[in-house]
Protein backbone atom coordinates (compact mmCIF):
# COMPACT_ATOMS: atom_id res chain seq x y z
CA UNK A 1 0.00 0.00 0.00
CA UNK A 2 2.83 2.37 0.81
CA UNK A 3 4.09 1.95 -2.76
CA UNK A 4 0.73 2.95 -4.17
CA UNK A 5 0.53 5.98 -1.93
CA UNK A 6 3.97 7.09 -3.04
CA UNK A 7 3.04 6.78 -6.69
CA UNK A 8 -0.27 8.56 -6.33
CA UNK A 9 1.22 11.43 -4.41
CA UNK A 10 3.95 11.64 -7.02
CA UNK A 11 6.78 11.45 -4.53
CA UNK A 12 8.58 8.73 -6.43
CA UNK A 13 8.90 9.05 -10.16
CA UNK A 14 8.14 5.81 -11.92
CA UNK A 15 11.29 4.11 -13.14
CA UNK A 16 10.03 3.47 -16.69
CA UNK A 17 9.99 7.23 -17.18
CA UNK A 18 13.65 7.44 -16.15
CA UNK A 19 14.50 4.54 -18.47
CA UNK A 20 12.88 6.24 -21.43
CA UNK A 21 14.45 9.65 -20.82
CA UNK A 22 17.89 8.14 -20.30
CA UNK A 23 17.57 6.02 -23.43
CA UNK A 24 16.51 9.01 -25.54
CA UNK A 25 19.79 10.76 -24.71
CA UNK A 26 21.96 7.66 -25.04
CA UNK A 27 20.50 6.78 -28.44
CA UNK A 28 21.10 10.29 -29.77
CA UNK A 29 24.75 10.03 -28.86
CA UNK A 30 25.08 6.44 -30.12
CA UNK A 31 23.52 7.31 -33.45
CA UNK A 32 25.48 10.51 -34.05
CA UNK A 33 28.68 9.30 -32.40
CA UNK A 34 28.77 12.66 -30.63
CA UNK A 35 29.46 12.78 -26.90
CA UNK A 36 27.63 15.38 -24.82
CA UNK A 37 30.95 17.26 -24.53
CA UNK A 38 31.50 17.30 -28.27
CA UNK A 39 27.94 18.46 -28.84
CA UNK A 40 28.50 21.31 -26.40
CA UNK A 41 31.75 22.25 -28.14
CA UNK A 42 30.03 22.20 -31.52
CA UNK A 43 27.27 24.49 -30.22
CA UNK A 44 29.78 26.99 -28.93
CA UNK A 45 31.71 27.03 -32.21
CA UNK A 46 28.48 27.47 -34.11
CA UNK A 47 27.49 30.44 -31.99
CA UNK A 48 30.93 31.95 -32.32
CA UNK A 49 30.75 31.87 -36.14
CA UNK A 50 27.26 33.35 -36.20
CA UNK A 51 28.20 36.06 -33.73
CA UNK A 52 30.93 37.22 -36.08
CA UNK A 53 28.26 38.31 -38.55
CA UNK A 54 25.21 39.20 -36.49
CA UNK A 55 24.59 39.93 -32.88
CA UNK A 56 22.66 37.15 -31.18
CA UNK A 57 20.80 36.76 -27.94
CA UNK A 58 23.06 34.15 -26.39
CA UNK A 59 20.77 33.53 -23.43
CA UNK A 60 17.81 32.62 -25.63
CA UNK A 61 19.65 30.21 -27.94
CA UNK A 62 18.17 26.74 -28.29
CA UNK A 63 20.21 24.08 -30.06
CA UNK A 64 18.85 20.57 -29.69
CA UNK A 65 19.15 17.15 -31.25
CA UNK A 66 15.79 15.72 -32.24
CA UNK A 67 14.70 12.31 -33.40
CA UNK A 68 12.47 12.02 -36.44
CA UNK A 69 11.84 8.38 -37.17
CA UNK A 70 15.33 6.92 -37.30
CA UNK A 71 16.87 10.22 -38.38
CA UNK A 72 18.55 12.67 -36.10
CA UNK A 73 18.02 16.36 -36.67
CA UNK A 74 20.02 19.22 -35.22
CA UNK A 75 17.66 22.13 -34.65
CA UNK A 76 18.93 25.59 -33.85
CA UNK A 77 16.75 28.43 -32.70
CA UNK A 78 18.96 31.48 -32.49
CA UNK A 79 17.24 34.82 -31.82
CA UNK A 80 19.02 37.80 -33.35
CA UNK A 81 19.21 41.04 -31.44
CA UNK A 82 17.39 43.89 -33.13
CA UNK A 83 19.16 47.19 -33.47
CA UNK A 84 16.82 48.68 -30.86
CA UNK A 85 17.81 46.03 -28.34
CA UNK A 86 21.39 46.70 -29.15
CA UNK A 87 20.68 50.25 -28.16
CA UNK A 88 21.82 51.80 -31.43
CA UNK A 89 18.56 52.98 -33.01
CA UNK B 1 9.19 -23.11 -54.00
CA UNK B 2 11.38 -20.16 -53.12
CA UNK B 3 12.00 -19.59 -49.48
CA UNK B 4 12.01 -16.32 -47.62
CA UNK B 5 15.13 -16.03 -45.48
CA UNK B 6 14.41 -14.50 -42.07
CA UNK B 7 17.29 -13.70 -39.72
CA UNK B 8 16.58 -13.28 -36.01
CA UNK B 9 19.10 -11.04 -34.30
CA UNK B 10 19.43 -8.76 -31.27
CA UNK B 11 22.81 -7.32 -30.40
CA UNK B 12 22.54 -8.17 -26.72
CA UNK B 13 22.66 -11.80 -25.67
CA UNK B 14 19.98 -13.51 -23.62
CA UNK B 15 16.98 -11.57 -24.89
CA UNK B 16 15.37 -14.59 -26.53
CA UNK B 17 16.70 -14.93 -30.09
CA UNK B 18 16.96 -18.70 -29.99
CA UNK B 19 13.59 -19.10 -28.28
CA UNK B 20 12.06 -16.82 -30.91
CA UNK B 21 13.67 -18.71 -33.79
CA UNK B 22 12.51 -22.08 -32.45
CA UNK B 23 8.97 -20.89 -31.82
CA UNK B 24 8.53 -19.12 -35.14
CA UNK B 25 9.80 -22.26 -36.88
CA UNK B 26 7.30 -24.40 -34.99
CA UNK B 27 4.42 -21.97 -35.61
CA UNK B 28 5.15 -21.72 -39.34
CA UNK B 29 5.52 -25.49 -39.69
CA UNK B 30 2.32 -26.04 -37.69
CA UNK B 31 0.57 -23.77 -40.21
CA UNK B 32 1.64 -26.22 -42.91
CA UNK B 33 4.69 -24.42 -44.31
CA UNK B 34 7.98 -26.13 -44.93
CA UNK B 35 10.58 -24.59 -42.61
CA UNK B 36 14.32 -25.05 -42.14
CA UNK B 37 16.01 -23.25 -39.28
CA UNK B 38 19.74 -22.73 -39.11
CA UNK B 39 21.73 -22.21 -35.93
CA UNK B 40 24.16 -19.44 -36.86
CA UNK B 41 25.90 -19.40 -33.50
CA UNK B 42 28.95 -21.46 -34.35
CA UNK B 43 30.78 -22.73 -31.27
CA UNK B 44 27.80 -21.96 -29.02
CA UNK B 45 25.19 -24.32 -30.43
CA UNK B 46 21.78 -23.92 -28.76
CA UNK B 47 18.87 -24.07 -31.17
CA UNK B 48 19.08 -27.89 -31.11
CA UNK B 49 18.37 -28.14 -27.35
CA UNK B 50 15.62 -25.53 -27.46
CA UNK B 51 13.94 -27.53 -30.22
CA UNK B 52 14.62 -30.83 -28.42
CA UNK B 53 16.68 -32.23 -31.32
CA UNK B 54 20.09 -32.40 -29.60
CA UNK B 55 20.33 -36.19 -29.76
CA UNK B 56 19.87 -36.41 -33.49
CA UNK B 57 22.81 -34.42 -34.79
CA UNK B 58 25.17 -36.13 -37.20
CA UNK B 59 26.35 -33.35 -39.49
CA UNK B 60 26.36 -29.59 -38.99
CA UNK B 61 26.54 -26.28 -40.83
CA UNK B 62 30.33 -26.31 -41.16
CA UNK B 63 30.23 -29.90 -42.52
CA UNK B 64 28.00 -28.67 -45.36
CA UNK B 65 30.20 -25.65 -46.08
CA UNK B 66 33.41 -27.68 -46.03
CA UNK B 67 31.89 -30.37 -48.23
CA UNK B 68 31.84 -33.28 -45.77
CA UNK B 69 28.15 -33.85 -46.37
CA UNK B 70 25.34 -32.80 -48.66
CA UNK B 71 22.86 -30.14 -47.56
CA UNK B 72 20.10 -32.72 -47.16
CA UNK B 73 22.19 -34.92 -44.88
CA UNK B 74 22.66 -32.13 -42.33
CA UNK B 75 18.96 -31.27 -42.21
CA UNK B 76 17.45 -32.94 -39.13
CA UNK B 77 13.76 -33.57 -39.61
CA UNK B 78 11.59 -32.92 -36.57
CA UNK B 79 9.38 -35.93 -35.85
CA UNK B 80 6.58 -33.84 -34.33
CA UNK B 81 6.02 -31.70 -37.41
CA UNK B 82 6.35 -33.10 -40.93
CA UNK B 83 7.87 -30.00 -42.45
CA UNK B 84 10.27 -28.72 -39.80
CA UNK B 85 14.03 -29.08 -40.23
CA UNK B 86 17.12 -27.93 -38.36
CA UNK B 87 20.66 -27.38 -39.55
CA UNK B 88 22.68 -27.28 -36.32
CA UNK B 89 25.75 -25.14 -35.69
CA UNK B 90 29.17 -26.74 -35.34
CA UNK B 91 30.14 -26.92 -31.69
CA UNK B 92 33.88 -27.40 -31.96
CA UNK B 93 34.63 -24.59 -34.40
CA UNK B 94 34.35 -20.80 -34.33
CA UNK B 95 32.77 -18.09 -36.45
CA UNK B 96 35.75 -17.86 -38.79
CA UNK B 97 34.86 -21.29 -40.23
CA UNK B 98 32.03 -19.60 -42.15
CA UNK B 99 31.94 -16.49 -44.37
CA UNK B 100 28.98 -14.33 -45.39
CA UNK B 101 29.22 -15.65 -48.95
CA UNK B 102 29.16 -19.27 -47.68
CA UNK B 103 25.87 -18.48 -45.97
CA UNK B 104 24.44 -16.84 -49.09
CA UNK B 105 25.41 -19.86 -51.18
CA UNK B 106 23.96 -22.34 -48.70
CA UNK B 107 20.68 -20.45 -48.42
CA UNK B 108 20.41 -20.12 -52.19
CA UNK B 109 20.69 -23.90 -52.47
CA UNK B 110 18.11 -24.36 -49.72
CA UNK B 111 15.62 -21.80 -51.09
CA UNK B 112 14.14 -24.18 -53.63
CA UNK B 113 13.50 -26.84 -50.97
CA UNK B 114 11.48 -24.94 -48.33
CA UNK B 115 9.10 -22.01 -47.74
CA UNK B 116 11.03 -20.44 -44.88
CA UNK B 117 14.65 -20.37 -43.78
CA UNK B 118 14.99 -19.00 -40.25
CA UNK B 119 18.51 -18.12 -39.11
CA UNK B 120 19.34 -17.71 -35.43
CA UNK B 121 22.04 -15.06 -35.17
CA UNK B 122 24.73 -15.04 -32.45
CA UNK B 123 24.89 -12.13 -30.00
CA UNK B 124 27.24 -9.32 -30.90
CA UNK B 125 28.09 -7.36 -34.02
CA UNK B 126 31.08 -9.36 -35.22
CA UNK B 127 31.63 -11.94 -37.94
CA UNK B 128 28.82 -14.23 -36.78
CA UNK B 129 26.30 -11.43 -37.07
CA UNK B 130 27.50 -10.54 -40.57
CA UNK B 131 27.32 -14.19 -41.63
CA UNK B 132 23.71 -14.47 -40.59
CA UNK B 133 22.43 -11.22 -42.09
CA UNK B 134 24.15 -11.69 -45.47
CA UNK B 135 21.51 -14.07 -46.90
CA UNK B 136 18.50 -12.42 -45.19
CA UNK B 137 15.42 -11.12 -46.98
CA UNK B 138 13.87 -9.98 -43.70
CA UNK B 139 15.52 -9.20 -40.39
CA UNK B 140 13.76 -9.46 -37.04
CA UNK B 141 15.37 -7.68 -34.10
CA UNK B 142 14.50 -9.11 -30.68
CA UNK B 143 14.71 -6.95 -27.59
CA UNK B 144 13.46 -6.86 -23.99
CA UNK B 145 11.93 -3.70 -22.50
CA UNK B 146 15.18 -2.95 -20.65
CA UNK B 147 17.65 -0.13 -21.22
CA UNK B 148 20.64 -2.30 -22.16
CA UNK B 149 18.69 -4.47 -24.60
CA UNK B 150 16.99 -1.49 -26.24
CA UNK B 151 20.29 0.32 -26.65
CA UNK B 152 21.91 -2.69 -28.31
CA UNK B 153 18.85 -3.21 -30.50
CA UNK B 154 19.22 0.37 -31.74
CA UNK B 155 22.83 -0.31 -32.68
CA UNK B 156 21.87 -3.47 -34.57
CA UNK B 157 19.03 -1.69 -36.39
CA UNK B 158 21.58 0.93 -37.51
CA UNK B 159 23.98 -1.77 -38.74
CA UNK B 160 21.18 -3.55 -40.61
CA UNK B 161 20.35 -0.23 -42.32
CA UNK B 162 24.00 0.34 -43.17
CA UNK B 163 24.15 -3.12 -44.80
CA UNK B 164 21.06 -2.13 -46.80
CA UNK B 165 19.11 -5.01 -45.29
CA UNK B 166 16.55 -2.80 -43.58
CA UNK B 167 14.10 -1.86 -42.39
CA UNK B 168 14.28 -4.51 -39.67
CA UNK B 169 11.14 -5.44 -37.77
CA UNK B 170 10.92 -5.48 -34.00
CA UNK B 171 9.94 -8.20 -31.53
CA UNK B 172 9.66 -7.16 -27.89
CA UNK B 173 10.11 -10.19 -25.68
CA UNK B 174 9.43 -10.77 -21.97
CA UNK B 175 6.94 -7.98 -21.54
CA UNK B 176 5.53 -7.83 -18.02
CA UNK B 177 2.20 -6.04 -18.07
CA UNK B 178 1.97 -5.76 -14.27
CA UNK B 179 5.30 -3.88 -14.17
CA UNK B 180 4.20 -1.65 -17.04
CA UNK B 181 1.00 -0.78 -15.20
CA UNK B 182 3.03 0.15 -12.16
CA UNK B 183 5.18 2.39 -14.31
CA UNK B 184 8.28 0.29 -13.75
CA UNK B 185 8.77 -1.19 -17.21
CA UNK B 186 8.98 0.43 -20.65
CA UNK B 187 5.81 -0.34 -22.58
CA UNK B 188 5.82 -1.72 -26.12
CA UNK B 189 4.80 1.75 -27.31
CA UNK B 190 7.76 3.33 -25.51
CA UNK B 191 10.20 0.90 -27.11
CA UNK B 192 8.71 1.38 -30.57
CA UNK B 193 8.90 5.15 -30.15
CA UNK B 194 12.57 4.97 -29.13
CA UNK B 195 13.67 2.55 -31.84
CA UNK B 196 11.39 3.92 -34.56
CA UNK B 197 10.91 0.68 -36.49
CA UNK B 198 7.86 -1.39 -37.24
CA UNK B 199 6.67 -3.78 -34.54
CA UNK B 200 5.90 -7.35 -35.59
CA UNK B 201 5.25 -8.92 -32.18
CA UNK B 202 5.07 -8.56 -28.43
CA UNK B 203 5.74 -11.65 -26.31
CA UNK B 204 4.46 -11.63 -22.73
CA UNK B 205 6.72 -12.76 -19.92
CA UNK B 206 5.36 -16.27 -19.47
CA UNK B 207 6.68 -19.07 -17.21
CA UNK B 208 5.55 -21.55 -19.87
CA UNK B 209 8.50 -20.46 -22.02
CA UNK B 210 10.98 -21.70 -19.42
CA UNK B 211 9.01 -24.87 -18.74
CA UNK B 212 8.70 -25.74 -22.42
CA UNK B 213 12.37 -24.97 -23.06
CA UNK B 214 13.31 -27.32 -20.19
CA UNK B 215 11.51 -30.07 -22.07
CA UNK B 216 12.72 -29.22 -25.57
CA UNK B 217 9.13 -28.62 -26.57
CA UNK B 218 8.79 -24.99 -27.81
CA UNK B 219 5.86 -23.10 -26.31
CA UNK B 220 4.37 -22.51 -29.77
CA UNK B 221 3.18 -26.14 -29.62
CA UNK B 222 0.86 -24.99 -26.82
CA UNK B 223 -1.43 -22.61 -28.59
CA UNK B 224 -3.33 -21.95 -25.36
CA UNK B 225 -0.36 -20.35 -23.61
CA UNK B 226 -0.06 -16.58 -24.03
CA UNK B 227 3.53 -16.74 -25.27
CA UNK B 228 2.65 -19.58 -27.66
CA UNK B 229 -0.19 -17.51 -29.05
CA UNK B 230 2.05 -14.47 -29.39
CA UNK B 231 4.65 -16.45 -31.39
CA UNK B 232 1.94 -17.92 -33.59
CA UNK B 233 0.67 -14.39 -34.25
CA UNK B 234 4.13 -13.29 -35.41
CA UNK B 235 4.29 -16.29 -37.74
CA UNK B 236 0.93 -15.28 -39.23
CA UNK B 237 2.14 -11.69 -39.67
CA UNK B 238 5.25 -13.01 -41.46
CA UNK B 239 2.87 -14.84 -43.78
CA UNK B 240 1.25 -11.50 -44.55
CA UNK B 241 -1.87 -11.77 -42.41
CA UNK B 242 -3.20 -8.89 -40.37
CA UNK B 243 -3.34 -10.13 -36.79
CA UNK B 244 -4.27 -7.75 -33.98
CA UNK B 245 -1.78 -7.47 -31.10
CA UNK B 246 -2.60 -9.50 -27.96
CA UNK B 247 -4.30 -7.85 -25.06
CA UNK B 248 -1.87 -8.67 -22.27
CA UNK B 249 -3.61 -6.80 -19.52
CA UNK B 250 -3.40 -8.32 -16.10
CA UNK B 251 -6.52 -8.19 -14.08
CA UNK B 252 -6.84 -4.78 -12.49
CA UNK B 253 -7.47 -4.44 -8.83
CA UNK B 254 -9.89 -1.73 -7.85
CA UNK B 255 -7.21 0.56 -6.53
CA UNK B 256 -5.11 0.65 -9.69
CA UNK B 257 -8.26 1.09 -11.75
CA UNK B 258 -9.19 4.13 -9.73
CA UNK B 259 -5.79 5.75 -9.77
CA UNK B 260 -4.26 4.62 -13.03
CA UNK B 261 -3.61 7.76 -15.01
CA UNK B 262 -2.81 6.92 -18.55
Amino acid sequence: MAEWMKQISGNKKQSAYDAKERLKLVLIHDRTELTPDELEKMKNELLEVISRHVEIDVNAVHITMKQEGREQRLTADIPLLTSRKRGIG
Amino acid sequence: MSATVVTITSGKGGVGKTTTTANLAVALAAAGDKVCCIDGDIGLRNLDVVLGLENRIVYDLVDIIEGRCRLRQAMIRDKRLEELYLIPAAQTRDKSAVSPSDMVKLCDELRSEVDWILIDSPAGIERGFRNTIAPADTILVVTNPEVSAVRDADRIIGLVEAEEKGPAKLIINRVNQALIKRGDMLSADDVVELLAIKLIGVIPDDDNVIISTNRGQPVAFETKSKAGQAFTNIAMRLKGQEVPFLDMDVKDDLFSRLFHTN
